[in-house]
């Protein structure tokens, strides 16, 4: 066991990959000598050369039809986005091509391509860096979306989004690339897609929630302990698409109450699909409407305002009080 | 090599032609080395091509086939293109690119059925290097990049060729594959069929530039201009490509000068509110079937009698293809829902079985 950065998580799961399989191809705009610009493929390069692992024009359309185009040649790419913001320019290679090809060859061909892509707020990035857009890809059928929240889950869930044989979007939090260190596991381990990580256990009202969330939500239910001992559930979902409803009822079934929080807008991300679903399947077992703990649905904020913008503990802890006092 | 100088030399000039539209032949140096019955085959192909597209456009009338985007005016430049790659190249066609897949190995009924909108049109056979037709305008160049990267990894000597009309040119994607081979010297064919519309709007409403190839130069690749009413001259700047690419020397970009004579699509397009009658029958001069017919007959390699056997094949192949084509299965949801992943996350597998449970019924 090593004491690792989720960042370098990141690196030792395409190591361990790259090994393993030699249809592994690591690329995207300065993923070569420059190990990166969060030097998430550091020392890559050096380990299996510029045939496994090189830098591209910067031009992400084209980094999406050469993914799309190796993997229906037999090819394991895994692609970098520099930032999600730039997604916009690949769209097309991942939401119509890419996801498609399985269905529209009826099977014949697939795309099993994992997009990784850097995201989210609060380290003051410039215009379209940090926004949370992948409620975007939750409404693409065909493709998987991961939001690791630690170092330990983003190398099991990395492994198992290159060797899935779909699409995966695997999306990196940049906050979280090493704000903290944990026991990382050497060699290879997976953790499954669309399962999500019950990591507090509480009777009391469920968080649900993904990404830096987690933390923030993690603090927020200690706050609430503290103050008048109701005991809180977070739910780590890992997968956002799919997303794992099970484990959502089950603790829904078992709290009565609900918050979803997450880092984006209102109108964006997963919020409203998990409670779409737990009114289908739980509604009988609510004291309380699920409500959202959000952003506020304007453009991402001007880096200065990030930290009035971006949900933070104390309206984490105003969404609990809100279900609890119902 | 003579072939390189076709490349290099018709970049920004006159189209490249061997046949004059009499059948005369007026580059003898660049004449592909093919045998009698290879050029007989060439001929029977585009005839059978050209009937095929009429029977097509009939039977979509009938509502018996759904899109189609009509090929007659533009066979020497699909057939002469396909006819010099081997078997083991890939082909990613645009959408109205059917005919290079079907040479190329695609059954013409699931191209029917690709027509009608059925799952079958999608599921190429195996061993059959094409993708499904793109609908996407230029993403298929972006696409060859990462076909032909593989190729190049591998070592193998086999290019990928994408197919796109003149107005795909605008693209984005158009420019970033090109770049991107560009870099790599991967082995990639550039396609375009340029036929002077992008469904109304005249090809001096793309661009500026005097024409495709010259947009090779923003990538650094190799260009050819070629008159796409020419079969050989199609056939030798596609062979000669292909022989760049798999010497190592990259990819290039072809322009061949081409027409519809029909429609963009069978969706309603009316050619007649954007082109004059003039130019249409100036075009019609220029067929690529006239040219090569004169050039066989000259040779004495063909006759009416042999038309007319490859007319009566091609009607044949059409009703069989189309009978076959009514037999395929009514698609199901459930089966819809079954190619969307290989392991079918919960949520799908409780829609696949709400589905089940109807079709059952």
């Amino acid at each position: 066991m090593a004491q690792m950065t989720m960042v370098q998580a990141i690196t030792d799961a395409m190591r361990v990959e790259m090994k393993r399989d030699e249809t592994v191809l690591v690329f995207g705009e300065d993923v070569g000598k420059n190990g990166g610009v969060f030097r998430a493929t550091e020392g890559l390069q050096a380990e299996f050369g510029e045939q496994r692992v090189f830098d591209t024009p910067l031009a992400e359309s084209g980094i999406g039809g050469l993914a799309v185009g190796l993997s229906i040649n037999g090819f394991r790419p895994v692609a970098e986005i520099q930032f999600f913001g730039f997604v916009f320019e690949t769209f097309d290679a991942i939401a119509s091509q890419a996801s498609r090809m399985r269905y529209r060859s009826g099977g014949r061909y697939t795309s099993p391509v994992t997009f990784r892509s850097p995201f989210g707020g609060g380290v003051k990035t410039p215009e379209l860096h940090a926004d949370s857009l992948e409620g975007l890809i939750l409404q693409t059928p065909g493709v998987k979306v991961v939001i690791p929240s630690n170092p330990y889950d983003a190398k099991g869930l990395l492994i198992s989004a290159i060797r899935d044989n779909d699409p995966v979007v695997f999306l990196e939090h940049m906050k979280l690339y090493r704000s903290f260190r944990q026991e990382v596991p050497e060699g290879e381990y997976s953790i499954p897609l669309g399962k999500a990580n019950v990591v507090k256990e509480g009777s009391d009202v469920t968080i649900i929630t993904y990404g830096a969330m987690v933390h923030t939500s993690l603090k927020a239910a200690e706050e609430l302990e503290k103050a008048r001992g109701a005991k809180v559930e977070v739910i780590d979902l890992r997968t956002i698409n799919p997303i794992d409803i099970e484990t959502i009822v089950e603790s829904v079934k078992k709290t009565n109450r609900a918050i979803v929080v997450q880092e984006a807008q209102k109108t964006s991300g997963v919020a409203a699909e998990i409670i779409a679903q737990i009114n289908e399947r739980a509604i009988l077992h609510l004291e309380a409407p699920v409500l959202r703990v959000t952003a506020p649905d304007t453009v991402y904020p001007f880096a200065q305002a990030e930290d009035i913008w971006l949900p933070d503990v104390k309206r984490v802890v105003d969404g609990l009080t809100r279900v609890l006092d119902f | 090599m003579s072939v390189t100088t076709a490349v290099e030399q018709t970049g920004n000039n006159t189209p490249l032609q061997i046949l004059a539209p009499d059948g005369t032949v007026v580059r003898p140096d660049l004449m592909p080395n093919l045998s009698d019955d290879e050029l007989r085959e060439l001929m029977r192909k585009m005839v059978f091509t050209r009937v095929w597209d009429q029977r097509a456009i009939s039977l979509n009338r009938q509502g018996r086939l759904g899109f189609y985007a009509p090929v007659a005016g533009q066979e020497a430049a699909m057939i002469g293109s396909e006819s010099a790659l081997s078997k083991e190249d890939f082909i990613l066609p645009s959408y109205r690119d059917i005919p290079q897949m079907v040479w190329h190995g695609f059954p013409m009924h699931k191209a029917f059925l690709y027509s009608r909108g059925h799952i079958e049109g999608g599921r190429i056979p195996e061993g059959v290097n094409v993708l499904m037709p793109q609908i996407i305008i230029a993403a298929q160049c972006t696409q060859a990049t990462g076909v032909a990267m593989g190729y190049k990894l591998r070592g193998e000597k086999r290019v990928a060729i994408n197919y796109f009309g003149d107005g795909a040119t605008s693209q984005g994607d158009f420019y970033e594959g090109m770049n991107f081979a560009g870099v790599y010297k991967l082995p990639v064919i550039f396609f375009s069929q340029n036929n002077g519309y992008a469904i109304s709007v005249p090809f001096e409403k793309q661009t500026a530039a005097d024409n495709v190839a010259v947009k090779a130069k923003a990538a650094g690749i190799a260009n050819a201009r070629v008159d796409g009413m020419d079969i050989l001259a199609v056939y030798h700047v596609v062979q000669e490509a292909k022989q760049r690419g798999i010497n190592g020397e990259g990819a290039t970009l072809i322009e061949a000068m081409t027409y519809r004579y029909g429609p963009h699509t069978m969706a309603g397009d009316d050619p007649t509110r954007y082109r004059t009658g003039e130019e249409q029958s100036e075009w019609e001069q220029k067929d690529p079937l006239i040219r090569f017919r004169k050039f066989l007959e000259n040779k004495g390699l063909w006759s009416e009698k042999d038309e007319e056997a490859v007319i009566e094949e091609a009607k044949q192949a059409v009703a069989d293809a189309i009978k076959k084509a009514d037999e395929a299965p009514k698609m199901k949801v459930s089966e819809l829902i079954d190619v969307m992943f290989e392991t079918l996350p919960p949520e799908l597998e409780e829609q696949k079985a709400e589905f089940l449970a109807k079709e059952s019924k």
